[in-house]
C-alpha cells in the first residue's frame, strides 16, 4: 500500500489528477487498447475533476480511448435528477471532456430488472478487459461505493439499502426532506474494486480521519470496507494532513518520508503532446 | 463533441459547415480528434448538430459558461444526446468567450428604413421584409408589426397581408400585429388621428370583426379599458390568446385592475399616452405594485428606453417597482434606420440629427428612432440593473408576455434557436435564427 500525504483537499486532488494522467498517457491507449478507469462521486474528487478537465482543455490529456464505470446510482431517482450520479458524472466531468458517451458506464437504478442490470455491469467491466484503475472516496463510515458497513468483502455489483447514517447524511441534498432521499442504490461490490488492478482511493477533511485509521492502521474488517484494500496488490490512498489526524505519528512520518519516491510517480507530468504522431 | 481535441482542425471557407448561410468566423468541423476517424453518430436523427463553445450563455437567469446545443433549429439538452443518443457534435463554433442571449423580441414597432406599416403601400409584404431584415442588425430575430389607429379599411387591406411567419435569412419572424387603436381615448390619442378613433358598441367579436377583420394574424391589441363595453373585449381577444395592452387611456387604477382580471396582460408605452402618477389614484401606472390582480399573474409594461423618450428616472422608478414586468419596446417609426439629415416620409418632411428625429424645421419630436440593441444597453447604463435583466427584458419578458416563452425568448432546450451573440458592451455582434446565422457584423 502507499500512502500520499499532501498539505491539503487542492494539492491531494492535484496529485491525484496528476497520477490518473500519468497512468493514462503511460497505458497508450489507443483504438484496441482502452483505458478503462473506474469511477466515484461525490464531493471528495471534485478537485481530482476540475485538474483532469484542466488537463484535456490544455490539450495534455484525451480520454478518447478511455472507457469509464462509475461505481453507483441511486435507485428510482430521474436520471436527470440533479441528485442522479448521471447529472453528477455529466455536469461534473464528462461535457468537458472528449470522452465519447458509449465508452462511458452509469449503473441504471430505473431498469425494469435491477439485478440484471447489476449482472450486466459486471459483465460490461469482464468485457472491457477489466479495470486498470479503479478510483473511489469512502464515507466518514469507511464505505467504499456503497458497501456500507457489514457489507460482504467479496460482494459483486447488486441492489443495496442504504444505511440510515447514509440517508440522513445525503438529506441536505434533497431539500432536507427524508421522504425524497433515495433509500436503495445499485453499487459495484467491494469484490467488483479489488479486481481492479490498481486501487485508488482519496481521503480528505478531519471527518474522514477516523475511517482512514481504520482503513490502514486496524485489521481489515467488514465494518469499514474500505480495510478490505489491505489486501489488494496494488492500492495507493491520497490524503490531505485534516485525514491523517487519527493516524499514529509514526505511521504519518513513515510515508512523509516516502513522498520523495512517490512524487517520481507524477513527475514528470506527461503529456499526451509528446506522443502525438 | 466528444472525438474533438483542441486544437480543432479548422475548415477554412467550408461549404457544408453547419451553419450555412455566412460563415462565421471560426466553425470547426469535427473529424477525429487525435487519431482517427469519428465514429459514426447513432442520434435519432441525422441533422447535423452544432455546438458554440467558449461562450456564456443567458440560462435561468444568469450567465453562465456553458456551451450552446443545436440540432434542426432547435435548443438541444446535451445531457440527453449524451445519455441517450450517445450522440455528439458535427460541427463547433468557437464565440471567443462572447455573451449568447436569447434574440431580441420587438412588441412595438411601426416601421423604418423609410417605411411605415400603417400605409397601405402597394408592397405591404415587401415594406415589412426590408425592416425584418434590417432589425437582424439590432439583435431582432421576432417582433410585432405595429399599425397605428387607421380607418378600417387599412385594417382590412393590410392586416391580410401581415402574416405570422417564421424567422430566417431573410428576416426576423413575425410573432403577430400589434393593433395599436383605434379603441382608445380621444384625451390620451397622442399621434394617432381622431377622426379614425372608436368606441366599442357591445364590446364583442362582432365590433372587433367590424373594424379589423380576421384576427388570425393579430398577437396584441392596445385599447382604452375605460372605454364602455371594453370589459367583452378585452375578455374576447385574451380567450384568443391576443394579449391585450392598456394604453393611450384615461382609466384610474380600478379600471385598469378590472381589465387584468378580464385578461390584459401589458402596458403600451408606460407613463405615456395615460394619466400621471397620483398619490391617490396612481392610474395605470399603479399596475406595476397592485395587489389587486390575480395570483401567478404578471403585468408587463413597455419602455421605450432610449434616453429621450422617457426620463432615465421614470425608467428606473418602473424598473425598481416591478423589474420582472419590463419590456423594451423601441416603438420605432419611418425614420428609424435612415441617415442624419431630412427625409420625406408620407406628408412629413422630418431631420434627423443623432438619436431624434424632428419635425423639419422644429423642435416637435416625430417618434422614436431607437433601435433594440441600443435601448438595451441604454437600460443597462440608467438603471444600473445587471447584464441579464437588460438582455431579458428585450427577450425573456415579451415572450412571457406574448404566451410564447416555450419556444421564444429563452435558449431552454427545446425552445427555437433564436439567438445572439454579443461582447461585453452587449454590441451584437452575430444573430442566429433557428440555428442558422443570419446576421454578423
Amino acid at each position: 500500500m502507499r500512502l500520499v500525504i499532501l498539505d491539503d483537499y487542492d494539492l491531494a486532488s492535484e496529485w491525484a489528477a496528476k497520477y490518473i494522467r500519468n497512468r493514462i498517457i503511460q497505458f497508450k491507449p489507443r483504438a484496441d487498447r482502452y483505458f478503462t478507469l473506474g469511477l466515484p462521486t461525490g464531493s471528495t474528487p471534485l478537485g481530482c475533476y476540475k485538474k483532469l478537465i484542466e488537463y484535456h482543455k490544455s490539450g495534455d490529456l484525451s480520454f478518447k480511448y478511455v472507457k469509464t464505470f462509475n461505481m453507483d446510482e441511486y435507485v428510482g431517482l430521474p436520471r436527470d435528477h440533479p441528485e442522479s450520479y448521471h447529472s453528477y458524472m455529466w455536469n461534473n466531468f464528462f461535457k468537458h471532456i472528449d470522452i465519447e458517451p458509449q465508452n462511458t458506464h452509469i449503473l441504471d437504478g430505473n431498469a425494469s430488472d435491477l439485478q440484471a442490470e447489476c449482472d450486466a455491469f459486471e459483465q460490461n467491466i469482464t468485457a472491457a478487459g477489466g479495470i486498470e484503475l479503479f478510483v473511489g472516496g469512502i464515507g466518514p463510515d469507511g464505505h467504499i461505493a456503497f458497501n456500507e458497513p457489514g457489507s460482504s468483502l467479496v460482494s459483486r455489483t447488486r441492489v443495496k439499502t442504504l444505511a440510515k447514517d447514509t440517508i440522513v447524511a445525503n438529506a441536505r441534498f434533497f431539500g432536507n426532506d427524508l421522504s425524497k432521499v433515495p433509500t436503495m442504490t445499485l453499487t459495484v461490490g467491494v469484490g467488483t474494486v479489488m479486481d481492479a488492478r490498481e486501487v485508488m482511493i482519496l481521503i480528505t477533511g478531519a471527518h474522514k480521519a477516523f475511517a482512514l485509521y481504520k482503513a490502514i492502521e486496524e485489521g481489515v474488517n467488514h465494518m469499514w470496507t474500505v480495510s478490505a484494500f489491505q489486501q489488494h496488490p496494488r492500492t495507493i490512498f491520497i490524503c490531505d494532513e485534516d485525514a491523517t489526524l487519527e493516524l499514529r505519528v509514526k505511521t504519518v512520518k513513515y510515508f512523509k518520508g516516502l513522498m520523495h519516491v512517490h512524487n517520481q510517480l507524477v513527475e514528470p507530468t506527461l503529456s499526451v503532446k509528446d506522443y502525438m504522431d | 463533441m466528444k472525438a474533438c481535441v483542441s486544437p480543432y482542425r479548422a475548415v477554412p471557407n467550408s461549404n457544408d459547415a453547419g451553419v450555412s448561410g455566412l460563415c462565421p468566423r471560426v466553425v470547426f468541423k469535427c473529424k477525429g480528434g487525435i487519431s482517427g476517424e469519428m465514429p459514426s453518430n447513432k442520434s435519432v436523427s441525422d441533422a447535423p448538430i452544432t455546438q458554440f463553445v467558449n461562450c456564456r450563455i443567458l440560462k435561468d437567469h444568469r450567465l453562465q459558461w456553458e456551451d450552446l446545443w443545436v440540432r434542426e433549429g432547435k435548443i438541444l439538452n446535451p445531457e440527453r444526446l449524451f445519455f441517450d443518443e450517445e450522440g455528439f457534435a458535427d460541427y463547433k463554433v468557437d464565440c471567443e468567450n462572447k455573451i449568447i442571449a436569447p434574440g431580441f423580441i420587438d412588441v412595438q414597432i411601426n416601421g423604418g428604413y423609410g417605411i411605415d406599416f400603417s400605409q397601405a403601400s402597394s408592397d405591404i409584404r415587401g415594406g415589412v421584409a426590408v425592416v425584418a431584415k434590417k432589425i437582424l442588425e439590432h439583435g431582432v430575430t421576432s417582433f410585432c408589426p405595429t399599425l397605428v389607429t387607421s380607418p378600417p379599411d387599412i385594417y382590412h387591406k393590410v392586416l391580410p397581408e401581415l402574416r405570422v411567419q417564421d424567422g430566417g435569412p431573410e428576416g426576423a419572424g413575425v410573432l403577430g400585429i400589434h393593433l395599436e387603436g383605434p379603441f382608445i381615448s380621444e384625451e390620451k390619442r397622442g399621434a394617432h388621428p381622431p377622426k379614425f378613433l372608436r368606441t366599442f358598441k357591445a364590446g364583442g367579436v362582432a365590433d372587433l370583426m367590424e373594424t379589423y377583420g380576421p384576427l388570425d394574424n393579430v398577437a396584441m391589441v392596445t385599447l382604452a379599458p375605460e372605454l364602455a363595453n371594453s370589459a367583452a373585449a378585452i375578455r374576447e381577444l385574451s380567450g384568443r390568446g391576443i394579449a391585450v395592452s392598456l394604453g393611450h387611456s384615461m382609466a384610474d387604477l380600478s379600471q385598469a385592475e378590472e381589465a387584468v382580471q378580464n385578461g390584459a396582460t401589458f402596458i403600451t408605452h408606460l407613463f405615456n399616452a395615460m394619466l400621471p402618477f397620483h398619490h391617490r389614484d396612481p392610474g395605470i401606472v399603479g399596475l406595476l405594485t397592485t395587489d389587486r390582480i390575480p395570483p401567478g399573474r404578471n403585468v408587463y409594461y413597455g419602455m421605450i428606453a432610449d434616453g429621450i423618450h422617457t426620463h432615465p428616472a421614470a425608467l428606473r422608478i418602473a424598473h425598481r417597482a416591478h423589474p420582472a414586468g419590463l419590456v423594451l419596446v423601441t416603438d420605432a417609426v419611418t425614420a428609424m434606420g435612415l441617415p442624419p439629415g431630412r427625409h420625406s416620409l408620407g406628408q412629413q418632411q422630418i431631420d434627423i440629427q443623432g438619436l431624434h428625429a424632428y419635425v423639419a424645421g422644429t423642435t416637435t419630436l416625430s417618434g422614436s428612432i431607437a433601435t433594440m440593441d441600443m435601448c438595451v444597453r441604454h437600460f443597462r447604463v440608467v438603471s444600473g440593473c445587471t447584464i441579464e435583466a437588460a438582455l431579458e427584458a428585450a427577450s425573456l419578458h415579451p415572450a412571457q408576455m406574448l404566451g410564447v416563452s416555450h419556444r421564444k425568448g429563452t435558449v431552454e432546450y427545446g425552445t427555437d434557436a433564436d439567438f445572439i451573440v454579443l461582447d461585453d458592451t452587449l454590441t451584437v455582434r452575430e444573430t442566429y435564427i433557428a440555428g442558422q446565422q443570419v446576421w454578423r457584423k
